[in-house]
């Protein structure tokens, strides 16, 4: 078995362990902060994919976690509870919006494209804040998680943490077939030079669109698991602050590895939370560990360990 | 001897885990940075003003207050609350300023069952059908400054004012208490965002609207910047300008300066309270803080000694939170403000005074008192509340 | 809706759109010279803010002041491009922004260090706290005033540096076309440093004046980063000129919705909405402005190159 494969099971195995642990040491609390980090893997590995692999570099991918969280968020404020109903809906309103903002942003190129989509991104942030009957910029409070059914409580931090763990890993594995299949070949390859893919035949525009789709639905899924983690919604999910914070994990992590998304949010979220039981300026450290890891390991901590994905080349924006 | 030791052990094992609390655990969450972060500095230096005053105890037992900063963000101070019930396990959640952050984060602590003490936020929500029986407030429902503000522009006989308020739960419930005691004309009501900071456009709209009064509630350093601006537009001087105690109280007078003589203002208490608590609390706040406390202080103050009395009337053993909520609702704390106690939502039935910023004997800027506007009175959503 | 009243948000908007335009100006430069997004651009502004707070106290007068908060600034800013921002140059666009985004956090952790979490203190000169009967009816803020004037004199001083003066046509050419420059002879780096210089000076002046208006406190230049962008792409990049007239007609636009757009809206619906959805049309309006000047003019209004 290949190393890559190795730590990946090692991991997995680490990953389901974990909170059986934590309970018995009765330390509850971290159960749930576990979850919110798998959570914001999801949401960098759906950056990796148009960011790493495509070279699509977004700074407004919160608006599709904003988004997710939001449809979870109101639908449960109008009584729809049901999980089998919100989430679907929760990714399907983030596929639209991915859609949309999409379409319009990729037919720019280069920093206009960041300009517009953090411009869309922005937008989207002004009109949850216009929407007073659901919190607006104080936040809406979930009043209970979405109900899966089965006799499952999601209340139950346990519960909870396995089955964001099992979408999680699903991600990881859908994303690592696309990968490797023809598609996620064309998308690499329009990254290194997409104007020989377009001279060859490939309709660039529409591949590309489709990754950004694909990317903005993964990422609603993940905002509503957030919605569910933190019982509450507010637009500063939105903000291009939290979009630059998903940017950061997936450089911290690895751009164009496949755990990329993972190892970075799990060492940025995991940097913050024990830096800020030490002092209050913990962005100090986490700035200077970015500014290091830009200049230095333009690769990522999967970059220095590992390798699963050629490495992505200096692309232009 | 051995065998001695071990059961000795033993038994300290057993009792500990077996007997009432040794130590009282608070959690404390206020806005403690950026421009409205000086109302929760005080409301923190104020609380643990007091427990300093008890020995580092609340009720007899020593006291731990972890302290955190909500930034002035709901999600942040909803966090924050989560960390205390869940990870740190504190008997108590009390501290938060502002009223949206209040709304995101309290419900975490209800959930938990473990008490919130207001010391300042007293949304109408709360007060009203969704009151709950983890909530008691040691400061005010909100609206009941305002409801004194308007009791005192109909008294004046201003017959058109023009309101000011955030676009926040606590300046909804601002605009609303006005209006339900102000009998004259409203020339119009705006909401600007909160945390909003240049004024200029709104105070155009004023400007034009030509109203005999101006009524505003700004919060922190809103109010602040608000006051100033008012003057450098030249408004101050054809419009008269009305303040809540909140918009008018050290914080804001310590940045604006002179041009806040002369300007009335309704709170629940002054500086210049003549009773004993008053009084020694005012000097202990100048010696350990060199600076004359203001109603933000007063209530963290308050908030501690209003624990204080709860603790000791259950005697230490706050694990029962059914007990220890009775405790903080019935009888009377003590306060700096001299009497009050609590209604079925949780909220103080208390009286309002009119304060006018003069001089004191130092020639400093403070609020004194001139004349009491409510006696006793209760907020209007209590009735709504189906709690005993 | 009376003539005073849209004379006085009209003017609201060009004291707004002519601080923005100071700091729009600086970031234009360095995207058009050197290729670099510069998101630690807001950070030089709110130091600039600092900074004259600090000169304030210390020496009492306002514009010895500002000259050293302008002064230090541009020091801070030349030594951060010599030291840091200068491998930047040749990296990529994310690579650039995740590396001043970094930048961004240690700044205002720093700041915090320095002066701690409260906003400090600056006020306006006792001199213009008061206001000034422009007509009958109209008595707007004095201070106000200065800062519009401030803004013209700046646009104007910079006009006749890239215009008139030989740096200005070094500038100029570096912004059109910079290899062509670096082949003719020009000394690149330096050159680049001195922009750099100049933005960070420009930041600071406008920290520094509206520091009384609003509140000297960290991260004060994060919300107003992001409108500079927003008017640096409507405007053109790379272009001084574009930089003006972006900023006008986002500070017009901007306050204008904000004054108007409310009472509009009062018309259908009840307070509390009114004031909502003015404001937010009125930030959407902005971004809606930019992808539609982008969907029809790519490169910006007044683009500089080609």
């Amino acid at each position: 078995m290949s190393a890559v494969r190795k730590l990946t099971l090692a991991g997995a195995a680490a990953l389901v362990a974990a909170p059986l642990l934590l309970h018995v040491l009765e330390q509850d609390f971290y159960v749930g902060l576990a979850s919110r980090i798998m959570i914001y893997a999801i949401a960098a590995t759906s950056l990796n994919l148009i960011l790493g692999y495509g070279g699509m570099v977004s700074f407004g991918h919160a608006a599709f976690l904003g988004a997710g969280a939001y449809t979870v968020g109101i639908l449960m404020a109008e009584g729809v509870t049901s999980a089998w109903i919100a989430w679907p809906a929760a990714v399907g309103i983030a596929a639209l919006f991915a859609l949309v903002i999409g379409a319009i942003s990729l037919r720019t190129r280069g920093v206009y494209f960041i300009m517009i989509t953090l411009a869309f991104a922005q937008m989207m942030y002004y009109i949850f804040v216009s929407l007073k009957a659901y919190g607006g910029e104080d936040g809406l409070n979930l009043a209970t998680r979405s109900g899966v059914g089965f006799g499952l409580d999601l209340k139950d931090d346990l519960t909870f943490y396995y089955l964001v763990l099992a979408a999680l890993l699903a991600t990881l594995y859908g994303m690592h077939r696309l990968v490797h299949a023809r598609f996620g070949r064309v998308i690499e390859a329009i990254r290194e030079n997409e104007t020989r893919m377009e001279a060859v035949g490939f309709p660039t525009y529409r591949y590309k669109l489709v990754c950004f789709v694909i990317a903005g639905a993964v990422c609603g899924l993940a905002g509503a698991l957030l919605a569910n983690q933190a019982n509450f919604v507010s637009p500063r999910l939105l903000d291009w602050i939290q979009s630059g914070s998903l940017m950061i994990m997936v450089i911290l992590g690895g751009i164009g590895y496949l755990y990329g998304g993972v190892i970075g949010a799990f060492a940025l979220l995991a940097l913050e939370e024990a830096l800020s039981a030490y002092t209050i300026y913990w962005q100090l450290p986490v700035g200077i560990v970015l500014l290091a890891a830009v200049l230095l390991a333009p690769r990522g901590l999967a970059g220095i360990f590992g390798r699963s994905v050629p490495a992505r080349e200096a692309a232009n924006g | 001897m051995r065998k001695k030791v071990i059961a000795l052990v033993v038994l300290a094992l057993v009792a500990g885990g077996a007997s009432a609390a040794d130590r009282i655990k608070v959690g404390f969450v206020s806005t403690l940075s950026g421009p409205q972060g000086a109302p929760g500095i005080d409301a923190r230096d104020g609380f643990l003003l007091a427990v300093k005053l008890a020995g580092g105890k609340l009720g007899d037992l020593p006291a731990e207050v972890l302290v955190t900063d909500d930034q002035f963000n709901p999600e942040a101070g909803k966090q924050a609350v989560d960390r205390y019930v869940k990870r740190d396990r504190v008997d108590f959640v009390t501290g938060i300023i502002y009223s949206n952050v209040l709304l995101a984060a309290a419900p975490s602590a209800f959930e938990a069952k473990v008490p919130y003490v207001s010391s300042n936020a007293g949304p109408s929500q709360i007060a009203g059908s969704g009151c709950n029986a983890y909530f008691v407030s040691a400061a005010w429902q909100n609206d009941g400054y305002h409801e004194a503000s308007g009791q005192y522009a109909t008294s004046k006989g201003f017959k058109s004012v023009y309101l000011l308020a955030p676009n926040y739960p606590a300046g909804k419930d601002a605009l609303a208490g006005f209006k339900r005691f102000y009998t004259g004309k409203v020339a119009d009501e705006v909401y600007p965002r909160l945390g909003q900071l240049d004024f200029a456009a709104e105070l155009a709209q004023v400007r034009a609207a030509k109203p005999e009064a101006v009524y505003a509630f700004m919060p922190g350093g809103m109010g602040i910047n608000f006051v100033k601006q008012y003057v450098a537009a030249g408004l101050s001087k054809d419009v008269q300008l009305i303040l809540p105690g909140f918009s008018a109280d050290e914080d804001t007078i310590k940045a604006v300066g002179e041009p806040m003589l002369g300007l009335f203002n309704p709170a629940h208490w002054a500086p210049d309270f003549d009773n004993a608590e008053s009084k020694r609390f005012v000097a202990a706040f100048e010696k350990e803080y060199g600076r004359i406390p203001s109603i933000y202080a007063a209530q963290g103050y308050d908030a501690a000694l209003m624990i204080d009395g709860a603790i000791r009337a259950v005697k230490g053993r706050v694990e029962d939170r059914d007990a220890a909520m009775r405790a903080l609702k019935g009888g009377k704390p003590r306060s700096v403000r001299g009497d009050y106690k609590i209604n079925n939502n949780g909220f103080p039935i208390q009286s309002y005074y009119l304060r006018v910023i003069g001089k004191d004997g130092q020639g400093r800027l403070i609020n004194k008192t001139i004349g009491t506007v409510f006696a006793n009175h209760a907020d209007a959503y209590a009735k709504e509340c189906k709690l005993k | 809706m009376s003539g005073i009243l849209i004379l006085e948000q009209t003017l609201n908007g060009l004291q707004f759109g002519l601080m923005l335009f100071l700091l729009a100006a600086g970031l234009t430069l360095v995207f058009g010279i050197m290729d670099m997004i510069n998101l630690a651009h807001g950070s030089l502004y709110m130091v600039g803010a600092y900074l004259m707070a600090t000169f304030v106290q210390a020496t009492g007068s306002f514009v010895l002041a500002l000259a050293l908060a302008v002064a230090g600034t541009a020091v801070i800013g030349m030594l951060l491009e010599v030291s840091l921002f200068r491998r930047l140059y040749q990296r990529d666009h994310l690579t650039q922004v995740l590396a001043t985004f970094a930048v961004i956090l240690i700044a205002n952790e720093l700041v915090r260090l320095v002066f701690g979490s409260q906003p400090v203190l600056l006020n306006t000169p006792a001199a213009l706290s008061g206001p000034v009967d422009l007509l009958p009816g109209l008595a707007y803020s004095s201070y106000r005033l200065l800062i519009i004037a401030v803004g013209l004199a700046v646009a104007l001083l910079l006009y006749l540096l890239v215009a008139k003066t030989r740096t200005g046509m070094l500038v100029r050419a570096g912004a059109s076309n910079r290899e062509m420059a670096t082949a003719m002879g020009v000394n690149i780096r330096t050159l680049f440093t001195f922009v750099f210089g100049v933005g960070a000076g420009l930041c600071a002046i406008a920290g520094a004046m509206l520091g009384p208006i609003l509140a000297v406190q960290v991260g004060m230049g994060e919300s107003i980063l992001i409108l500079a962008f927003v008017v640096i792409v409507i405007g053109g990049i790379g272009s001084i000129r574009g930089a003006l007239v972006g900023a006008l007609l986002v500070g017009i636009v901007d306050t204008i919705g904000r004054a108007f757009l409310p009472a509009l809206f009062r018309e259908f619906l009840p307070p509390a909405y009114a004031s909502n959805l003015g404001p937010a049309v009125a930030s959407i309006l902005i971004y809606v402005l930019m992808a539609a000047v982008l969907f029809w003019k790519p490169q910006g209004l007044f683009p500089a190159r080609g």
